[in-house]
């Protein structure tokens, strides 16, 4: 299990450390800055091991997070746990940053306590751990409180906690999509695929018991199945039903009952939580097409030119596009013509980055750059990275609807039809390249 | 508020302030100050002088600042027992205290207080908390157990927590299970033959319930202890694995990979042929596809374990390539993991995409990146036959760029491709020729030179080509100059007129001016070799060589079988076994894949459950170097026998002899000029005459009295270092042969036997007592080939003659996960020209942990060669994974035929012909038979009785033997009534034979 977890700054200096096991020393905390922090090369594996100890670390902005164990532990494990260290230091004081970690270490170590025993992760949901480390003392608590803390702590329903009440019954659901490509200079398809998230805000009282339903091809073919209409069924399907590769859920989701009827019922947490993750590759939605040409005249200039297009409803607009072109390493000038939007060299990156605010569907548009070089006597070629692509649309690209979200509270109330529900869906880029 | 103002007190005599300020009235204060003094210890400062002061502070009601306290306790307790106990009274209180979070608190901050005498004052609270009300306190006081054992162990047990913790696993709350089953499993750990977690299929389905009921990391613990069970049988597992599978779609991927372990576990014991086996394939691939659009951290930790699955079961992810297509952002350890995963996925169907890609990557930035890419183009072309053409003239492109590494890295697989293409694309051979001078890695000067040597013929100045490289010799890098020397031999023996010179040179560098042995040894058994025999050096130089084989870097099938018993731990990540970097008693139990097992026969197999279990203290199987080190072995040494793949032999008897070697033998080779005419071609045949003995072969061999005058005087008591010559002779071998490897000493190292039959000694002690009485003698059988050199696949067997016939009497072992098919065996030369009389019968394919015995029926009309020890035999098996080589030692009793009974004349006659030179004796030692007994039990073994006499007491046998290829042994045994020790003389023509048929007098007569 985790020896002990370590928090450097940018320098290598301790912010935090924490030892769980006998057989971490204090060497420990050197070593690990000595190795990694001021080595000469680039890290080249999260996992480190120095002298029998192994070190796994993940960085956030320039802070070093770094768990150590000498034992064969559960390395995946391991860096959930670190991600989730971060998400409840964010959640509790916001950005993670050297100022923020000095100002909170107090509570850092409390949490630290709290959520790490011997090594072993506790739960850590920041809902439930809000409840006690409050960092003002908890004295006041009456005894029903107390035992209300820690039957939620260790509970089934680790995630909400009794007795919530809203008098407006609310809940916001995004699916926020990220597609992802990667296509040869020729226009071909290498790779794609839409990784997804479905995020819910819910303000709803007691202990509502949702049901989820999306347009996932499994279920509506199933459906159509057992609907008298056979035929009917299969054309519905074969339109808006998607096939997903792969979807992984929020612990307040019956796995088992996911994995056996394939329906998706829960209990949510309050407020904003990941409902669901899910990945396509079938018949995504590519928002833009990127065409380029580059072409070496002599071995001092290089032209390029670069065309996208759109691939969406004339209706949408697509806003926030930016088009990152790079530019070789020896380049001295750079000339840019764009119809549309603003283009720039930009030297520090080493791209020309053309920027434009929105964009409607089924549109055209085009940049043409000259790029002077200075001459070299490098042997080796450009690399010629990949140009990339950024934007947002107002669509979900895998082609996923919500069909519906249902909740049932039995206890209180309210039915289905009083909660407002609201739907929206956001497709960003991931990593969408084009060779070229 | 902020505390970062702490981290800021660096003046001198703040100890001292600090001091004041934690004894001051004010709450606010005190606390402030125990804020400074953690802030101090944070950044590494001493601040344990404090130690009373702030345990003053312990007794509070404002929790914070009782943490801070317990935090600064728990720093420096161990520094300070003394003091520490001061803090007892307050940790049994607050362990009664109302509240259960104070409660938790106390108990878990206590078991993290490492002091002997806190630990007593421990047991009775942690007892009561064990069975606490509250389940916050149970779950806590679960894991202070485990804290206890890791101070304590003893203790632990004494006071009965063990079994309080087991029962915690049936507690209703789902979390302190978790908690139970994770402290279970760790203390399980160091007491490796406990039945800690009794796993069983009562306790198996409570921890299934809790599976769906605790936090995420709760699911972790149970599933990584769930995969430490081995089902009872087919159906167990399968319902195990229905309800594990849902994991595969959790949000954290620590939950997904342990399930995925428990289910490549599991899937083992599932029949192929079952529906649910054929889905759970298919379930399996998506979530790890999954995985990789996890943080980059993670997605290495599940690349490294994709790489095992892949290796284990190719099927499930075959389809997936296009996911492992490396993105030019990835952070470099992902990049490398992906490639490495691309290469295992490439197959026909896919190997165009693959290449494409590749190529691009080849033009990157990263050079290790770039030359791993370079490596798997040549990989590629290795694999799939049909793209090899595809891949070199993308390799010629990238090595036109010049670039320094990539042109480096690319010779170094076209000389893979090469091997496993010869006389294919050796007209690319110009191209790389013009590279020569950029290359300035050992590697890549050392495969450039291995083209160089092995296409010699082809290239018009290889000399000068050679000589060039030769010129910085000591510069060299070991790699570099090994080759060098093989290379130049292997010159020297295509075009042996112009390249005296370099020759002699190239071995008087690498025998006089090397202070490397292997270097040495390896020059001086070049220089040997084409002294004695050129013929043979030939043979053995430019012998083919076995063809390299698709997959490379695979890990050993034990290891991986370990590994992937480990998927999502570091040992996984690491791709080694847990012992490799844990310390202590830790980690040290190997893991198993459990067999398929029916569902009948679950029970009959309790060695396997138990393996599988991890509870049976097994031997460690050790890691043989994977494959592709061995393939660099064999490359390095060129030598294609299997005689000659390890390690280089010893010199013994050799260094005075070369310098009289290269004024002889080299000399006359050259003056011989071409193709180099050697006497030992015109020998009489080879075959064994079945005559009576032939008279002593002399020759008038240039070779031959090279040897002996380096040689110590023939000494024929022991008939270890006879005269080869005369053994040649004897045996119907060729002289020269016998010659050569007679003084250059075996040629298996000793290192290599040892292991396999444990010598001929080893082989009879082994024989208490079994065995029958009147028949031939059959030695037991030994292991020949250890599961673990052999890629799964165990040898063992012995020797028998059965009416006439020999048998090689084998028990073939298939302890690797996949089936075994194709075998085939064949025998390397031997001393009496043993060989195969027939195929390998393995008729059916040889299914994981299955067993069959097989007997092979020998003949003896083989070639022949002498072999040391006498009775050597060097056996290579293949089947449909590779070849193997093993070295056995057959009881030379079974050479023994039926007619070998001779007439009382001729055996008074043979007695006296032979020169009392030729007689040795021995002593047979604690043997209490009578003579009759004695003269009844070899008649069994062909060892005739002729005559007896008595004389004072004692009785003289007069006994005859024959050999299989002619040769008649010749013994007189002493049996003195009441003395248990005989004395024997044995007297034959090729006096060598007789150590072995003493070793059978001896292993006959006393069993």
């Amino acid at each position: 299990m985790i020896g002990g977890l370590f928090i450097y700054n940018h320098k290598g200096e301790v912010l935090i450390s924490r030892v769980y096991r006998d057989d971490i020393g204090r060497n420990a905390v050197d070593a690990f800055r000595v190795n990694v922090i001021h080595a000469r090369q680039q890290v080249r594996s999260p996992v480190t091991n120095i002298a029998r100890t192994s070190f796994f670390h993940v960085k956030r902005s320039n802070i070093w997070l770094a768990a150590v164990t000498k034992q064969n532990v559960n390395a995946a494990m391991v860096f959930e746990f670190l991600y989730k260290m971060c998400d409840v230091m964010a959640s509790y004081f916001g950005k993670i940053s050297e100022e923020n970690i000095k100002n909170n270490f107090v509570l850092i170590y409390e949490l630290l306590d709290e959520i790490l025993d011997f090594g072993y992760p506790q739960n850590s949901e920041t809902g439930s751990l809000k409840t006690f480390i409050t960092q003002q003392g908890i004295k006041g608590q009456t005894k029903e409180e107390q035992s209300q803390i820690t039957s939620q702590v260790t509970g089934q329903i680790g995630w909400r906690r009794e007795g919530i009440k809203y008098r407006r019954n609310e809940l916001f659901l995004d699916v926020l999509e990220s597609v992802n490509l990667l296509m040869s200079p020729q226009g071909q398809v290498l790779s794609a695929h839409v990784s997804g998230r479905v995020v819910m805000k819910s303000y709803l009282s007691g202990m509502p018991e949702c049901k989820f339903g999306m347009n996932d091809k499994i279920i509506i073919d199933k459906a159509g199945k057992g609907g008298v209409t056979n035929e009917a069924g299969k054309s519905t399907s074969g339109k808006q039903s998607i096939a997903i590769d792969d979807c992984t859920f929020n612990q307040c989701v019956r796995l088992s009952k996911f994995d056996s009827e394939r329906s998706i019922s829960f209990i949510p947490p309050d407020g904003e939580y990941e409902l669901m993750r899910y990945r396509t590759t079938k018949d995504i939605i590519l928002p833009f097409r990127v065409i380029p040409l580059v072409r070496e005249v002599g071995r001092t200039k290089l032209e390029v030119k670069v065309v996208i297009k759109s691939n969406f409803k004339p209706s949408l607009l697509a806003q926030k596009i930016e088009v990152r072109i790079p530019t070789p390493l020896n380049t001295s000038g750079v000339q840019v013509i764009c119809m549309k939007g603003k283009a720039k060299y930009k030297a520090s990156e080493n791209a020309i980055v053309w920027k434009i605010k929105r964009m409607a569907g089924m549109k055209e548009s085009q940049i043409s750059a000259e790029i002077e070089l200075l001459p070299t006597n490098d042997k080796k070629k450009w690399a010629r990275p990949p140009i990339s692509m950024n934007f947002e649309v107002p669509f979900a690209p895998s082609g996923l609807k919500v069909r519906y979200l249902k909740v049932f509270e039995s206890k209180l109330n309210y039915s289905d039809h009083d909660v407002i529900k609201w739907v929206r869906y956001i497709g960003r880029s991931g990593i969408y390249e084009t060779r070229c | 508020m902020t505390d970062s103002k702490y981290f800021t007190t660096t003046k001198k005599g703040e100890i001292f302030e600090l001091k004041a300020e934690l004894n001051s009235d004010k709450k606010e204060k005190k606390k402030e100050a125990v804020k400074k003094v953690i802030a101090s210890m944070t950044v590494g400062k001493d601040v344990s002088a404090l130690f009373p002061d702030v345990v003053n502070c312990m007794q509070t009601d404002n929790l914070e600042l009782k943490k801070l306290v317990y935090l600064y306790l728990m720093n420096y307790a161990k520094s300070q027992p003394d003091m520490a106990i001061m803090a007892v009274n307050t940790f049994v209180k607050d362990c009664e205290d109302p509240n259960p979070l104070i409660r938790a608190l106390a108990v878990r901050t206590m078991g993290c207080i490492r002091v002997d005498k806190i630990t007593e004052y421990l047991c009775e609270p942690l007892r009561k908390c064990l069975k606490d009300e509250d389940p916050y306190v149970r779950k806590t006081a679960a894991v202070c157990v485990a804290k206890l054992h890791d101070i304590n162990a003893q203790l632990v047990e004494d006071q009965g927590f063990l079994d309080t913790l087991k029962d915690l696993i049936s507690d209703s709350n789902p979390m302190v299970v978790a908690n139970a089953v994770a402290a279970l499993s760790e203390i399980a750990e160091s007491h490796p033959n406990s039945n800690l977690l009794d796993l069983n299929p009562q306790s198996i389905n409570k921890l299934l319930t809790a599976l769906n009921e605790c936090t995420e990391w709760g699911q972790i613990f149970i599933l990584d202890c769930l995969a430490n069970y081995t089902p009872r049988d087919d159906r167990e597992s399968q319902s195990i694995c229905e309800r594990v599978t849902p994991r595969l779609s959790h949000a954290n991927s620590a939950v997904v990979l342990s399930a995925v372990k428990v289910l490549m576990k599991f899937m083992e014991m599932l029949p192929k042929d079952l529906d649910y086996y054929g889905t759970l394939l298919k379930k399996l691939a998506p979530p790890l596809v999954t995985l990789l659009s996890a943080e980059p951290e993670l997605q290495y930790v599940a690349l490294r374990n994709i790489n095992l699955i892949v290796q284990k079961r190719p099927e499930i992810l075959k389809h997936e390539m296009k996911v492992f297509f490396v993105k030019y952002n990835d952070p470099i350890y992902v990049k490398l993991e992906k490639l490495d995963i691309m290469i295992r996925l490439a197959s026909q169907a896919n190997i165009a995409q693959v290449l494409a890609e590749l190529k691009e990557y080849a033009t990157e930035v990263d050079v290790d990146f770039v030359r791993k890419a370079v490596r798997a183009i040549g990989r590629c072309a290795i694999k799939v036959e049909q793209s090899a053409e595809r891949c070199v003239s993308t390799l010629l492109d990238l090595i036109q760029t010049k670039v320094n590494y990539v042109v480096q890295e690319a010779i170094v697989v076209i000389k893979d491709i090469f091997r496993k293409y010869p006389n294919k694309y050796e007209s690319v051979i110009a191209t790389l020729c013009e590279n020569l001078d950029s290359l300035d890695e050992p590697e890549a000067r050392a495969a450039m030179i291995w083209i160089v040597g092995e296409y010699a013929e082809r290239i018009d100045n290889a000399d000068e080509l050679l000589e060039s490289f030769l010129e910085g010799f000591h510069d060299e890098s070991t790699q570099v100059q090994l080759q060098l020397l093989t290379a130049i031999v292997k010159l020297f023996l295509k075009k042996p007129t112009e390249t005296q010179e370099l020759v002699q040179q190239v071995l008087s560098l690498a025998t006089q001016d090397s202070d490397n042995p292997d270097l040495r040894d390896r020059g001086y058994i070049y220089w040997r070799l084409l002294s004695t025999d050129p013929v043979a050096a030939k043979e053995v130089v430019l012998a083919e060589k076995p063809l390299i084989s698709e997959e490379t870097d695979l890990i050993e099938p034990t290891l991986l079988e370990e590994l992937i018993c480990h998927i999502g731990t570091l040992a996984s990540v690491y791709h080694k076994p847990p012992s490799a970097f844990v310390e202590g008693s830790r980690g040290v139990m190997h893991k198993r894949l459990p067999a398929r097992t029916g569902s009948g026969e679950g029970t009959e197999c309790p060695d396997v459950g138990n393996a599988a279990g991890g509870s049976a203290p097994e031997a460690a199987p050790s890691i043989i170097p994977s494959q592709g080190d061995l393939l660099g072995d064999l490359l390095n040494l060129d030598l294609a026998p299997p005689t000659t793949t390890g390690p280089t032999p010893s010199t013994s008897g050799m260094q005075m002899g070369g310098m009289d070697l290269l004024g002889g033998g080299l000399d006359s080779l050259m003056d011989e000029s071409e193709p180099p005419h050697v006497p030992l071609q015109t020998d009489p045949p080879q075959s064994p005459s079945p005559q009576p003995p032939s008279p002593v072969y002399t020759h008038t061999d240039y070779t031959y009295t090279d040897y002996s005058h380096t040689d110590s005087p023939p000494d024929h008591s022991s008939t270890e270092h006879s005269p080869p010559a005369e053994l040649g002779g004897d045996i119907g071998g060729s002289p020269a042969m016998g010659a050569g490897f007679g003084a250059a000493p075996t040629v298996m190292p000793a290192s290599l036997n040892a292991p396999v039959g444990g010598g001929l000694g080893d082989l009879f002690d082994l024989g208490g007592g079994v065995g029958m009485p009147m028949g031939a003698y059959i030695p037991p059988k030994t292991v020949w080939l250890p599961a673990m050199k052999a890629k799964g696949l165990e040898i063992s067997g012995t020797f028998a003659r059965r009416a006439g016939v020999i048998q090689m009497e084998l028990v073939l072992t298939n302890k690797a996960m996949s089936v075994m098919t194709d075998f085939a065996i064949q025998f390397n030369r031997n001393s009496f020209g043993l060989a195969p009389a027939g195929p390998l019968q393995v008729l059916t394919p040889l299914g994981p942990n299955q067993t069959i015995e097989v007997s092979l029926p020998l003949s003896t009309v083989g070639p022949v060669m002498k072999m040391d020890p006498l009775n050597n035999l060097q056996v290579a098996v293949k089947n449909n994974i590779d070849v193997f080589y093993f070295s056995c030692q057959y009881p030379i009793s079974m050479l023994f035929v039926e007619d070998g009974k001779m007439e009382r004349q001729v055996f008074l006659a043979t007695w006296k012909d032979i020169p009392n030179d030729n007689e040795s004796q021995f002593q047979i030692q604690d043997c209490h038979l009578n003579s009759e007994a004695a003269s009844n039990k070899l008649q069994g073994s062909n060892i005739f009785t002729i005559a007896k006499r008595t004389v004072e007491g004692q009785d003289m046998l007069y006994m005859s033997i024959k050999l299989s290829n002619g040769i008649w042994v010749l013994a007189e045994l002493k049996v003195q009534a009441g003395n248990p020790n005989y004395t024997i003389s044995l007297k034959c023509r090729a006096p060598e034979v007789s150590q072995c048929v003493f070793q059978c007098y001896e292993a006959v007569l006393k069993n």
